[in-house]
């Protein structure tokens, strides 16, 4: 049985690191918030985006932009974000195994390229020696549109010049701060956008054309896509690293409960002992 | 009388900018500027640098938008603009610093280097800012 200093000691560094974790929820907690106002700043670009192209992409000819040209699938490119720091749950594991899963089901004769954002996937895929075209670090601490617009540019860039046919991006869904869900959404080729039934379809003048607009427009479109998946993949992280912080510091609550009962019986077991001892030095001297 | 006025939104990848009933705009096409009056037929266009106006009534306010697009319906206008900022939101002193850079190392780079564009953009850029919240009253 440990000593009464033995369980006093654990119980202060339990304390401690209890007050960490209680610490860094609430640090996720305003970080949360503040994610998830951006990601409904970001939306009504996002949804005017969709609209836009969704109305465009009924009238025009897919031959008419490389981007909504579908080709075989030869080379397959994952674009995968992670977060930069752990002691966030699953959230990253969630995501790997995605990935992991569509590395495996690739299909016969197809190349599997990734990109990465986020530290933990890249520790990941790095070690393992999977084919890791490009990389990104630290660009989601405060993520803004510029690197997002990066990311973007590069992709469409390398699909341009036909590097690869398809690009599928894996990404956390930010539901709420307690329900983030994996999502694999493809990016490229662009696919038309299923418009309501009762959509009015209203014919553009275009200026300075159709073709031109549409060069503008789709390359705009993907970064906007990446740039509310990192938003959303934040808001994600902060959730979870929020979730689990939350259960950290009620296991370290339970743990000083047990830990005090604990004390305190080996207390009363010296009390008692030493009384024992006391009576029995009484007796003797009888 | 029919109701004259129609509704412009003004969006970035940041935020929503404005929502507000207007009487009529003018905004910067790539191809030149052009104005709306209600009731315009349908019309899309991609932005340039430059000043959007828009009119409530007597009123004119002014923003300041960089590249993007505008969707032109009857009854309502929609920019998604890359940059945009409103007359009482601009920083003065950031524009004047910005644009003081961007000539001089337009005095330093030929015509056909490839940051040549790049950095004139951003002389208009601060330009265009400059002169937007020259017209805040």
């Amino acid at each position: 049985m440990p000593s009464l200093k033995d369980i006093r000691k654990r119980i202060a560094s339990v304390k401690s690191t209890q007050q960490i974790t209680k610490a860094m929820k609430m640090v996720a907690a305003a970080k949360l918030r503040r994610a998830q106002e951006n990601i409904t700043a970001a939306r009504p670009y996002a949804d005017k985006m969709r609209e836009v192209i969704g109305s465009l992409s009924i009238r025009v000819n897919p031959h008419h932009h490389p981007l909504l040209v579908k080709r075989e699938v030869k080379r397959r490119e994952i674009l995968m974000i992670t977060s930069d720091r752990g002691l966030c749950g699953g959230y990253n594991q969630n995501i790997i195994r995605e990935v992991t899963h569509l590395l495996r089901d690739t299909e016969e004769g197809v190349e599997v390229q990734l990109n990465i954002v986020g530290r933990k996937g890249l520790d990941y895929f790095k070690r393992r020696d999977y084919p890791i075209r490009k990389e990104y670090k630290n660009i989601l601490g405060d993520t803004d549109y510029k690197a997002a617009a990066e990311v973007g540019k590069d992709i469409v860039a390398a699909y341009e010049a036909d590097e690869l046919d398809e690009l599928i991006m894996v990404y956390n869904h930010f539901r709420s701060a307690i329900s983030q869900v994996v999502t694999v959404q493809k990016l490229l080729p662009i696919e038309p956008i299923p418009v309501p039934e009762d959509a009015v379809v209203t014919e553009y003048i275009y200026e300075p054309s159709e073709s031109a607009i549409l060069n503008q427009l789709l390359p705009r479109y993907v970064q906007v896509q990446i740039y509310r998946a990192m938003l959303e993949a934040l808001a994600s992280e902060f959730g979870a690293r929020m979730t689990a912080m939350e259960s950290a510091t009620n296991n370290a609550s339970e743990m000083i409960d047990r830990l005090t009962l604990e004390m305190n019986r080996a207390r009363q077991a010296a009390i008692t002992k030493e009384l024992m001892e006391i009576v029995g030095g009484a007796e003797a001297l009888k | 009388m029919a109701d004259k006025s129609f509704h412009l939104e003004i969006v970035t990848p940041r935020r929503l900018v404005l929502s507000e009933k207007v009487d009529e705009i003018t905004a910067p096409g790539e191809l030149g500027e052009f104005g709306v009056l209600p009731g315009h037929i349908p019309f899309f266009s991609t932005l340039g640098i430059g000043e959007v106006m828009y009119r409530q009534g007597e009123k004119k306010r002014y923003v300041a938008v960089s590249w993007g697009f505008a969707e032109i319906l009857a009854d309502k206008v929609t920019i998604l603009a890359e940059i945009a900022e409103l007359d009482t939101e601009i920083d003065v002193e950031r524009a004047k610093r910005k644009k003081e850079i961007a000539e001089e190392k337009l005095k330093t780079l030929g015509a056909d280097h490839k940051d040549y564009l790049k950095v004139k953009a951003s002389l208009d850029k601060a330009m265009t800012r400059m002169i937007v919240a020259g017209r805040r009253m």
